[in-house]
């Protein structure tokens, strides 16, 4: 049996959603920072999905771009935890509430 | 024999993810993200993107979430401390929240249809997602883009040691 498209973006869905839940409720920033990572993987997964199933090649290559954009923010997103981690000794996305009015 | 893979790969994805929401130590979420990009890397195979799939391998579980763990280590991070009660709502309200998002999108799905060359996965998929035509249209149709990204990969570079670096 084939596997319709509906089921790889139905599937695409719950990642998201999932992820969209990890950033709203945990606290640690390199948490938060992963749940993003789990949603752009899920984004990839619809992306890839629409490509075969399309017969086309452009879902792909933005799949391919979205992980060198991904890698690109993984090294400053942590640096920058790095660095708030050096001046206030927390990663608790509570605690970091200098910019908050 | 393909849809059961399908429902195995996706039952093993949904679980690792939830399970890597719901843990408390960061570092054994990090291990459940990448068991969960584990299993996307063999969807992507069922999908017949072959090159996506070895580098959903090398460059997520490979490069990004060693740096996470090396990050994680580093600053020695324990487990997150309990919800305080005041806090707790917003637990509920991120639960009704996601299910009413969920429920939109698979309504959408479901409901009102999708396109009508969607229903199987083209016949030249197979030689689709191969390094050859993937390396073809990186290197013809997307020049430019593909160019563009080696120098936000720079910057990225760049911008990561000067923010980590110590100030002196």
């Amino acid at each position: 049996m084939d596997i319709p498209l509906s089921y790889y973006l139905c599937l695409s869905a719950v990642l998201f959603v999932v992820g969209v839940g990890g950033v709203l409720t945990r606290r640690n920033a390199i948490v938060v920072f992963m749940c993003i990572e789990l949603m752009l993987n899920s984004v990839n997964l619809t992306l890839i999905a629409f490509s075969s199933f399309l017969g086309s090649i452009t879902g792909q290559a933005l799949v391919f771009f979205v992980m060198a954009v991904a890698a690109a923010e993984a090294a400053v997103g942590l640096a920058i935890v790095i660095a708030i981690y050096r001046n206030k000794q927390t990663v608790d996305i509570d605690e970091i509430n200098i910019l908050k009015w | 024999m393909e849809s059961l893979v399908f429902f195995f790969l996706a039952a093993f994805a949904v679980t690792t993810a939830v399970l890597m929401v719901l843990q408390r130590s960061p570092l054994v979420s990090a291990i459940y993200l990448i068991a969960n990009f584990f299993a996307l890397a063999a969807l992507y195979l069922l999908l017949r993107a072959q090159l996506l799939a070895v580098l959903q391998i090398v460059v997520y579980t490979g490069a990004i979430m060693v740096l996470v763990v090396f990050v994680i280590m580093l600053l020695n991070l324990g487990d997150e401390a309990r919800v305080h009660p005041r806090i707790a709502i917003r637990t509920w309200i991120t639960v009704v929240l996601a299910a009413g998002f969920l429920s939109e999108i698979v309504y959408i799905f479901f409901l009102a249809g999708t396109p009508a060359e969607g229903t199987t996965i083209s016949g030249g998929a197979e030689s689709l997602g191969t390094v050859e035509s993937m390396g073809e249209a990186l290197f013809g149709k997307f020049l430019l883009p593909f160019e563009v990204t080696s120098l936000l990969l720079l910057v990225a570079i760049l911008g990561a040691v000067v923010l980590a670096k110590k100030k002196g």
